[in-house]
Order: structure tokens, then C-alpha cells, then sequence
């Protein structure tokens, strides 16, 4: 017993992993909540793409002593534009333009950043630096997630239904272009405030795992909306324990956790399980129930 | 238990004149007209690829027109949209029936453009979803997930759905495909229901032998309005020639021409 409270104290005596543990708790409600309409719309690539495509825009602002979220946000949301314009003006399929526009700009992002001169390590934009994150940083995390979280609490039914019925939406007067592109502003403000935790290369995982886990335990989205959200604050917290008393990278860790939560939940979710798919008949699992 | 009839003030329902709509320069429909008074049901007939699609998006707003006009209940489409005047029924396969809603909250989605931002329900939507479910006798399962329905019941909920919505004209796409004798009968009565209340139906369907049971008016397309009016009338094999590519049929239009395959979704 004393062994586990120590275990679970002792970090708290550093200042850095308080930091750490409240800013990942915080970022995971905003990701965690963001998941669903992220799994429900099947966006997973388009998150991909825009944490991917927020880098450049993080190196220029930083090079220019501007908040980093700044130069993310208007990347972001300018490679969401740009994938937009291509697939309507082309015949190229959406996925192809996905990979292609995220995959110009994370490489623009890295020519940048190894040209130009400034304080940024590329590894702590690549795989996230929650244990030494800064005063500012967390200013700037808070600001957005207080944001994200206002617009999908306030806009929640009309996403959700933009997601389930984009024709009925639009038929009843909903602005369905509005919502497209405000969705897809607050995934690249959460991707933003993600890759100050796990990184650009992993936030994906912060946008998508809890979503996809949570889906899998419930039928209704208010329940799923808050199992998500669960599940991606234990992953951070258990994932920043972890990676502290293993000396292990912290993201890795954090995505982890989230992986392992999937995989349980795969195995022994009580209806959408493999096991309880399993345990029914296959007669009864083709046919629904009149 | 039928709520009571819903007051949909004048006669005209669509009135499409001289419509034009292409796609990036390729016309989809070219100088359509069609006049479509309260309480009619009326079919939507062609191949695929004829513009029944397009109308339906044309009446919906959701495409520019390059030439002509629509008004629904005699306003222009904003303000008749505004007004949530048309109810799309979707087709079963367009929708993922995994999503996390059950049927309450499909059918109270009908009600949003009602509601302010937040979308709280009020009593007055509470009630309108409350008579949409029990006049599909739905409201037994109002708390189960879409997809736990049955075929027939998911048909219902939509048709609830638009039912909430209050809309005085509904566009049905394939109501009839895969569903059972049974449901199809069902569905035929509220559609007799909802005429009786002053709604107009459009119904795109594959099926001739619907047309001739119970639409009163038809619709032929073919990348315009080739004809329409009475059923009796305007359903003849010349005209469905016309409309199936010059096929010339011979005997009962109504099995002479094979159905299209289902569309993919």
C-alpha cells in the first residue's frame, strides 16, 4: 500500500510533472471529446494530415516570436482549404490529396526548420515535450482548449447531426459549409494543443483512439462523448506515471496506454466486443431485431 | 391516435419553370417545368442518370440553377427553406446505421431548425416528435439505436422525421426498396394520410406498379420533364418510351420496362 502511495506521490513533489499531468488532462478532454465526431465522420486521415501539415506554421511562428498556435491554426486550417480546393477542381480522389498536401507540408516544415534560425528542437515538435513545457505554452493550450471546448459544447447537436445527415442539415436550413469548416478548424486547434503532449507524429492518436474505444462500449453518443473523454485522461495520466518511473518517451507511452485501453475493450466491450460477437449466434448477429 | 391534420395555407406546392442545372458545364437538367398542387402524390420516373437526383437537390436548394426558377408553397427556396417546407426521406442505404442516436433523437433532428442554438428541445417539439412516432407506431421503440430497427421501422423513422420536421412537402428516394409487403402497404397508408393533410409526396421510385396504384400524378425524366400530370394520362408506353432511351415498349407500361439495378450509396 505505502509502495503504491509512493509510487503515485512522488512525482507530484516535481513541479514539472504537475505541469505535465494538468496540461495532458486538459488536452485530453479537448482530443477526447473532438475523437468522436473525428471517428463518427471518419476524419481519422484528415487529422493526420492537419497535425502533420501544422508544422511549418509552428517553425515561421516561432521564428518570428509569434505564439506558436498562430502560425499551427492558419497552416492547419489552409491545408484543409487547400485539400478542399484540389479534390473539387481535380478528379483526384480525396485520400490522394490528403496524402499529398500533408506530406508537402510537413516537408516544408522540415527544410524550414533546418534553415531556419531559432530555439526549436525538432524532437520535441516531432514527439512532444509535456514535461518541459513552458509558462506560455500553457497559457496557449489553455486558451485553445477553452475555445474547442466552448464551440463543440455549444455546436454539439449540429455537428452531430452534420455528421449522421449532412442532406437533412442542410434541408433544414443548417449551414452544413459553416460546419465542415469550423469542425475541421477546431481538429487543427486540437491538433495544436495535442502536439504539445504527444507530437505531431502521434497526435492522430490522441484524435482518434479514444473515439474508436469509446464506440465500441456504447449505442448512445452523450455516453460516448464522456467515455472518450475518460479514457484519454487515464491514458495521459497513466501514460506520464509510466514514462516517468520507466524513464520511457513520454508520447510513446501516453499513445500506448490508449492502445492497450482499445485493444480490452475490442476483446470485452459487452456488445460490440469480439468476445460477445462471438458468444452470440451468427443468426442473431446478421439479422438485427425487429 | 393520427395527430390532427396539419394546415398547410394555399394549393401550390412545387412550381418549377424553365429550370436549368449543369455540372461544370455538363447539363443535368435542361428547361424542366412542373406544377405540383397540395395534397398530391406524385412519382418521379427515369433511368438513372436521367436528373432525378439533380431535381431533388434543386428542390432542396443544394444546387445552383443556370437558368429558371422554384418556389415551394409560393416562396422562393430560401425562405421556403427556411420555413423547413421539404422533408428529404433518404434512402436506406445513404444512411450508417451504426451511429450512436436512437430513434427519439433521430426524429427530434426534424425539429432542429426549429429550436435556438443550443437545441434544447421544448415542449411543443417534445409533442410534434411524440405524434410523428405514434402515427408510425414507433413510440415503443423510441430508445432504440437506429440500427437495432428492423427494415421497415427504419423506413418509418425517417418518414416520423420528416413528420416532426412539419414540412408540407416531402421527396422520397426509393421508399420501397427492400422493404416487405407488409411495411410497403403500412407505408402507402400514411402516404394516403399525409395527402389527405394537404402534404405533397414526390417519390423516385423504380417500381412502375407503385405508380399506377396509388400516385395520382406522374413526373417523367429525362434530362428534362418529358411529361407529367394524371397518371392516367401521362402513363402511357409512348411516354415511358420516351423516357427509357427510345426503348419502345409494347403492352402494360407498367411491366414492359425492366427496373434499374438499386444505385450504389
Amino acid at each position: 500500500m505505502t509502495a503504491v502511495l509512493t509510487w503515485l506521490i512522488e512525482p507530484l513533489q516535481q513541479e514539472f510533472m504537475v505541469r505535465a499531468l494538468l496540461v495532458s488532462m486538459l488536452v485530453s478532454c479537448v482530443c477526447g471529446l473532438l475523437s468522436c465526431y473525428m471517428t463518427l465522420k471518419g476524419w481519422a486521415l484528415m487529422g493526420d494530415a492537419v497535425s502533420h501539415a501544422v508544422m511549418p506554421g509552428v517553425v515561421i511562428a516561432y521564428a518570428l516570436n509569434l505564439p506558436f498556435a498562430v502560425g499551427a491554426f492558419v497552416f492547419g486550417v489552409g491545408s484543409v482549404a487547400l485539400i478542399g480546393y484540389i479534390k473539387q477542381m481535380t478528379r483526384i480522389k480525396e485520400d490522394t490529396v490528403i496524402g499529398l498536401v500533408f506530406t508537402g507540408f510537413f516537408a516544408l516544415g522540415l527544410t524550414l526548420i533546418s534553415k531556419v534560425r531559432s530555439s526549436i528542437d525538432l524532437s520535441h515538435i516531432l514527439f512532444g515535450n509535456v514535461l518541459g513545457i513552458s509558462s506560455s505554452d500553457i497559457l496557449q493550450t489553455v486558451v485553445i482548449s477553452v475555445l474547442v471546448l466552448s464551440v463543440l459544447l455549444v455546436l454539439r447537436k449540429d455537428f452531430l447531426l452534420f455528421c449522421f445527415d449532412p442532406t437533412h442539415a442542410r434541408s433544414i436550413g443548417l449551414h452544413t459549409g459553416v460546419l465542415h469548416y469550423l469542425l475541421l478548424s477546431m481538429l487543427s486547434l486540437a491538433a495544436v494543443a495535442g502536439l504539445q503532449t504527444v507530437g505531431i507524429i502521434l497526435v492522430v492518436a490522441m484524435l482518434v483512439t479514444p473515439g474508436a474505444t469509446a464506440y465500441l462500449l456504447t449505442d448512445r453518443f452523450d455516453r460516448m462523448v464522456w467515455l472518450s473523454i475518460l479514457s484519454a485522461v487515464i491514458s495521459s495520466v497513466a501514460g506520464i506515471y509510466w514514462s516517468y518511473w520507466m524513464d520511457a518517451s513520454t508520447a510513446g507511452c501516453i499513445v500506448l496506454v490508449q492502445t492497450l485501453l482499445f485493444l480490452v475493450c475490442f476483446l470485452l466491450a459487452p456488445r460490440h466486443g469480439l468476445l460477445a460477437q462471438r458468444r452470440r449466434s451468427p443468426r442473431a448477429s446478421r439479422f438485427p431485431s425487429a | 391516435m393520427p395527430s390532427r391534420p396539419t394546415p398547410f395555407p394555399g394549393s401550390e406546392r412545387i412550381a418549377v419553370r424553365n429550370l436549368c442545372v449543369d455540372y461544370h458545364g455538363v447539363v443535368a437538367v435542361h428547361e424542366a417545368s412542373l406544377h405540383l398542387d397540395a395534397g398530391t402524390i406524385c412519382a418521379l420516373v427515369g433511368m438513372n442518370g436521367a436528373g432525378k437526383s439533380t431535381l431533388f437537390k434543386a428542390l432542396m436548394g443544394f444546387v445552383r440553377p443556370s437558368a429558371g426558377s422554384i418556389a415551394i408553397n409560393g416562396l422562393p427556396l430560401r425562405q421556403a427553406r427556411r420555413a423547413r417546407a421539404v422533408a428529404y426521406v433518404p434512402q436506406t442505404e445513404s444512411v450508417d446505421w451504426n451511429f450512436p442516436v436512437n430513434v427519439h433523437e433521430v426524429v427530434m433532428m426534424g425539429r432542429y431548425g426549429a429550436m435556438n442554438l443550443l437545441r434544447i428541445p421544448r415542449p411543443i417539439d417534445r409533442q410534434a416528435v411524440k405524434e410523428a412516432l405514434e402515427r408510425v407506431d414507433l413510440w415503443p421503440l423510441r430508445h432504440r439505436q437506429i440500427g437495432a430497427l428492423s427494415g421497415g421501422q427504419r423506413k418509418r423513422a425517417f418518414l416520423a422525421r420528416a413528420l416532426a420536421q412539419g414540412a408540407s412537402v416531402m421527396l422520397l428516394d426509393e421508399p420501397f426498396n427492400g422493404v416487405d409487403i407488409r411495411t410497403e402497404k403500412l407505408m402507402i397508408e400514411l402516404f394516403e394520410q399525409f395527402r389527405r393533410e394537404g402534404r405533397t409526396l414526390m417519390i423516385s421510385t423504380h417500381d412502375l406498379a407503385h405508380v399506377t396504384s396509388f400516385c395520382d400524378q406522374v413526373v417523367l425524366i429525362n434530362k428534362t420533364v418529358l411529361a407529367y400530370g394524371e397518371t392516367s394520362s401521362v402513363f402511357t408506353s409512348e411516354n415511358l418510351a420516351l423516357t427509357f432511351g427510345g426503348l419502345r415498349l409494347e403492352g402494360d407500361p407498367t411491366t414492359a420496362v425492366e427496373p434499374e439495378p438499386p444505385q450504389a450509396p
